[in-house]
């Protein structure tokens, strides 16, 4: 079983929508949308939800104001700043539990978060995994390992090849639990100077985590001269170009219709990606 | 005042919205702009600033002296990140875990446990024509952009019209961004994705109690559905940006709109009268 996350560092690169179109493609897999803040992927796959469970992670803590002396010593140790007035602001709490070990007068507790929906659900291009992370809530990065984790499960189950993960944009948190342990990542790059600076971050990272990368450039034919400075920087690198998908508003009339953009047109992006897919998927056999 | 440019989905214009504006209004008023997108800064890309100081970004994590130390296990028990653990007569720590509280040194009955700075990023500043620019750059390989967040927070210029450059998605590095502000700009397009996270976008903004208003970018393609939300709603669409290759282009040389295409210009200002008359309001 390979597993593959599918990243940017810079987002809006079209993940989802080339992600959508290899569960199209991929022959016995698993999908996964490790991209719990603000996930898309559902919306191309169209999924029925047959699993759906709470995901209770972190805590906040929280004063009774009747046990309280209004002594202070929690507000000046909390380094979060989230106790104001003898009230812990929620958002701000970090969970650390500090003023909970330290009140004298034992008046605060830590309750745990609700901190999200985790899904499993079957979708025509097989199972998803899916979650969505509780507005305003931290470990969006324990969520992403728990997708993780229970997408593995149901390809051992399965016995499928594959897991594809969807990834969050960036390289903080969510995407160090995405990738970490993945057996490789594919870069959706657009030629754009900040798309440049966002795939040099993120190569950075997949380096320093240990897990090989391959490039598709996404709209290329946007800013040639761009295409070819990413080719080159990868090259440098040792980081493999494995498609050039041209701009084409078929991928926003797939988006539309809910389906994705390999099912919707046989023209050059569909054509491109499935070169794409015999690329990677031939890498990811031999790495 | 303090406007946030935020977005559910990510290059959805951001950036673009940030630099304009910044741009637009540094005739007329002191203007910061503060890129806290620290996992990505794009912001520099365009305004092409002078840096002119800069600070480390620091969490303290703990160092135990052994020889101090009577392996109680205190320090793992309070712990609620998992960053530090007794085994037999050995403390392990684990630096990329820990949030920095300090519980553990604080609570060692030996006093055994100092705290050093573990450097995750840094703080930049500088002068970009005429407006303070700062940026928070997260170190390659770390997690936690919260801490260079709130560091890039503090060097915002009170008086100026802060302009925020938030990360995209709505976890806790967007909660500490949009925190604070006068007002929220939600950038989305007008496609499903588009759509989704954008909902995602307002309940979040919602649940912080922060005005808001909409910006809807690369019009013309996709469908209605952003738009129908919003009237729904009743949001605010205060302006909208067409598909356009001149600005796909202008864009992707990492040149500001306003200046690309002065034209632009006379909206941005627009765009923040009608944000300062929803805040005054």
């Amino acid at each position: 079983m390979r597993e593959l996350v599918v990243l940017s560092g810079k987002g809006g690169t079209g993940k989802t929508s080339i992600v959508g179109s290899l569960a199209a493609l991929a022959e016995k897999k698993v999908m996964a949308d490790c991209d719990v803040d603000a996930a898309d992927l559902h919306l191309l796959l169209n999924p029925a939800v047959r699993h759906k469970e709470e995901f209770w992670s972190g805590k906040s803590a929280v004063i009774d104001s009747e046990k309280c002396t209004q002594c202070g010593l929690c507000q000046k140790l909390c380094r979060f700043d989230a106790i104001d007035n003898f009230k812990v602001d929620a958002i701000s709490c970090e969970g650390c539990g500090f003023c909970s070990h330290i009140c004298p007068a034992e008046a605060i507790t830590m309750e745990e978060n609700m901190a999200g929906y985790l899904f499993i659900s079957d979708t025509k291009y097989g199972p998803l995994v899916h979650a969505r992370l509780g507005i305003a809530q931290e470990n969006s990065g324990k969520l992403v390992a728990k997708v993780r984790q229970q997408s593995k499960k149901l390809a051992g189950e399965a016995g499928a090849d594959y897991i594809i993960c969807d990834g969050p944009p960036g390289i903080g948190c969510p995407v160090v639990s995405s990738l970490s342990g993945a057996n490789m990542a594919l870069l959706v790059v657009e030629p754009t100077l900040s798309g440049i600076h966002d795939m040099e971050r993120v190569i950075g990272v997949c380096r320093h985590f240990n897990v090989p990368a391959a490039v598709c450039v996404n709209k290329f034919d946007i800013n040639e001269e761009n295409t070819r400075e990413i080719e080159k920087y990868c090259q440098s690198q040792s980081v493999e170009v494995a498609a050039r998908i041209p701009f084409d508003n078929v991928v926003t009339e797939a988006m539309v219709k809910g389906i994705p953009v390999v099912e919707y047109s046989g023209g050059a992006v569909s054509q491109e990606i499935k070169k794409l897919w015999e690329k990677v998927s031939r890498l990811l056999n031999s790495k | 005042m303090i406007i946030t440019i935020a977005s559910g989905k990510g290059g959805t214009g951001k950036t673009l919205i940030s630099t304009s504006l910044a741009l637009s209004l540094k005739d007329d008023y002191g203007v910061t702009l503060a890129d806290c997108d620290v996992e990505e800064p794009n912001a520099g890309i365009f305004l092409k600033p002078q840096i002119s100081g800069s600070e480390s970004v620091d969490i303290m994590v703990p160092v135990v002296a052994e020889e101090k130390c009577t392996f109680c296990g205190k320090c793992a028990k309070v712990c609620a990140f998992n960053a530090i653990a007794v085994l037999g007569s050995h403390v392990l720590t684990f630096p990329q875990l820990c949030h920095g509280c300090g519980a553990c040194s604080y609570l060692c009955p030996e006093k055994a446990i100092t705290e050093e700075a573990r450097h995750i990023g840094v703080v930049e500043w500088g002068d970009a024509r005429g407006i303070k620019f700062i940026q928070g750059i997260l170190t390659v390989g770390e997690a936690m952009a919260p801490p260079v967040i709130s560091r890039v927070k503090e060097h915002e210029s009170e008086q100026d019209i802060i302009i925020r450059d938030a990360p995209p998605g709505t976890s806790c590095p967007v909660v500490e961004t949009v925190r604070g502000s006068d007002f929220c700009l939600l950038l989305t397009e007008p496609t499903p994705f588009g759509l989704n996270d954008l909902k995602l976008a307002v309940e979040t903004v919602r649940e912080l109690d922060i005005p808001f208003g909409v910006v809807i970018n690369r019009t013309g393609a996709g469908d209605a559905g952003v738009e129908n939300y919003c009237q729904e709603e009743k949001i605010h669409v205060l302006m909208t940006i067409p598909l356009d290759t001149e600005i796909a282009r202008l864009y992707s040389r990492g040149v500001v709109l306003v200046e690309g295409m002065p034209e632009w210009k006379s909206r941005f200002i627009q765009l923040y009268n009608d944000i300062k008359e929803k805040v005054d309001a």
